[in-house]
């Protein structure tokens, strides 16, 4: 009796806690929707702010924060990857690997503030490139650098060496190897992890405030000096630096259903993806 | 003829000596099986002779192996050429993921010597040669992995003659197979014996007697008994090699 009791109650538990998870991100999505689907119109995304964004839409910012999270990918996938492939296939001695893995984990652990921070006084100020599409960029691409190569190095590590044997083994050198079946066979996984850093990209705030946001800037970016809206920060400032909240509570809470829409898509679409490779190539 | 030959061959890895002054003479255009019991050394060997041993680390090797005319373990070397020459098939099937033309094609790709039209017709040979052509001919770009298990070795054994080998070495290539499959590779081992020298590393003593011209028998690294197959399963020169066959260990 007293052990049924036991297990029951460790059910109990246990449903309780899943249930907990998942009705907070249902609490929390329904009640974007129902304050954020108000203001939400074909207009709403395609316009600019009005009236010291007390009217009309979110067009720069979704434009902004569309360039931000496109630049910071291109920049730190490559690098990202090529670290992995370095440090998966060339990198000697265990100790320099754990050495730069400690980094690269530290770097991974770093509050975003502080990369805000970190960019606004090395490319705002120092390298000169002020407050810019470039400089926010940038910014993000070195927060995004750990997650990527973290995330190659594991797509790599997931490869079976048989391929790798049977690459030598007829032939090909170890750049052949690596390039023709190396980086191939772990492709499907690392780019699932590109499009998972592309929506941690758009969601970012604090790296982009000091670097690349404006507060209210009817105009889109022109060239890669200019600075941006986005997204997450335009929730923000709506959200703490509005004057008329009865008119700038809805646009934040509709601007912050576009953002998570945006970041919910760009995250199955990975799934979507991965799901898609894994069926197509069985091994 | 001589194909390989190898002279006072000690191996070690680190502390571990893996090979004890081996010397064969490997027959050209025959079928050489080597059998022991697990751990000793026979894969090692095999590996020496396309120097897949290389990757291990504290590897240390005496005494030279010639293959053809060439001493393998010089420092000028050219592996790629030498791995070409010297296929291997594993005991895993591992053809890439990659469709089933690109497979056969990949040795041929890395070398980059052959133009579009060459590098077809010699994967259709190729695929032949392996008794596969007729069963992938119409899917030849559908993936690899979708093939059979026995397929799928097959299509490494396409996979290492489309570099035209002088050697193929084979380590185990039937023990993830079906009987079936595992017949069909041996009268394919057969049919390729007009074409280059095998090397067979197996587990299956039978095996061994069913395929094979020369039989190599290893012990604890040694190479204990190494002659015409038909010989040393039937009068065993020494005690070990008659207890192994016998089954009295193994």
């Amino acid at each position: 009796m007293k052990r049924k009791l036991f297990s029951l109650s460790g059910i109990v538990g246990l449903y309780t806690a899943v249930i907990l998870s998942i009705g907070f991100l249902i609490f929390f999505v329904i009640s974007i929707i129902v304050k954020g689907s108000s203001v939400i119109s074909w207009e709403f995304i395609t316009t600019a702010p009005r009236l010291g964004m007390t009217e009309g839409g979110i067009w720069p910012a979704l434009v902004g924060t569309f360039w931000l999270s496109f630049l910071a990918v291109i920049i730190s996938v490559p690098i990202g990857v090529f670290s992995a492939v370095y440090l998966f296939s060339y990198a000697k001695s265990t100790k320099w690997v754990s050495f730069v893995k400690i980094c690269v984990n530290t770097l991974a652990g770093v509050p975003s503030i502080i990369y805000g921070l970190f960019g606004m006084a090395l490319f705002v100020n120092m390298m000169g490139f002020e407050v810019s599409l470039l400089s926010g960029a940038l910014t993000l691409a070195v927060l995004a650098l750990p997650i990527v190569i973290n995330a190659s190095f594991e797509a790599l590590s997931s490869v079976s060496p048989d391929f790798m044997q049977a690459a030598y083994a007829l032939g090909a050198t170890k750049r052949q190897s690596i390039l023709r079946v190396l980086i191939p066979t772990a492709m499907p996984n690392i780019l699932t992890s590109v499009i998972l850093v592309t929506g941690r990209v758009a969601g970012e705030t604090a790296p982009i405030m000091f670097t690349a946001v404006a507060f209210y800037n009817r105009q889109l970016p022109k060239s890669l000096m200019d600075e941006v809206m986005a997204l997450p920060y335009h929730i923000f400032a709506l959200m703490t630096e509005g004057t008329h909240s009865a008119k700038q509570v809805p646009i934040a809470y509709g601007s912050a259903l576009v953002l998570l829409l945006l970041v919910l898509s760009i995250s199955s679409t990975a799934l979507i993806l991965r799901y898609r490779l894994r069926k197509k190539r069985q091994w | 003829m001589v194909k390989i030959r190898t002279s006072n061959l000690n191996l070690h890895f680190g502390d571990n000596h893996v090979l004890r002054d081996v010397n064969m003479e490997i027959q050209e255009k025959k079928v050489t099986a080597i059998i022991g019991p697990s751990g000793c050394g026979k894969s090692t060997l095999l590996r020496t002779f396309n120097r897949m041993n290389d990757f291990v680390d504290k590897l240390k090797i005496s005494g030279t192996i010639m293959v053809g005319d060439k001493d393998i373990y010089q420092d000028k070397m050219d592996l790629s050429r030498l791995r070409a020459k010297v296929g291997m098939v594993f005991q895993k099937p591992n053809p890439f993921p990659k469709t089933i033309f690109k497979n056969v094609a990949f040795g041929l790709e890395v070398q980059g010597k052959h133009s579009k039209c060459e590098v077809f017709s010699i994967v259709e040979e190729s695929l032949r040669a392996a008794w596969l052509w007729d069963e992938v001919k119409d899917r030849l770009h559908s993936p690899a992995m979708a093939l059979s298990g026995g397929q799928q070795q097959r299509l490494c054994i396409a996979r290492a003659l489309a570099n035209c080998p002088e050697v193929l070495l084979l380590d185990e290539p039937t023990s993830a197979l079906d009987p079936q499959s595992t017949a069909k590779i041996e009268e394919l081992c057969l049919a390729l014996k007009d074409r280059v020298s095998i090397l067979i590393v197996t587990h299956n003593i039978a095996q061994a007697g069913r395929i094979s011209d020369y039989t190599a028998f290893m012990y604890l690294g040694e190479l204990v008994e190494f002659g015409e197959t038909e010989k040393v399963f039937t009068v065993p020169k020494d005690k070990r090699t008659e207890a192994y066959l016998t089954g009295v260990f193994g």
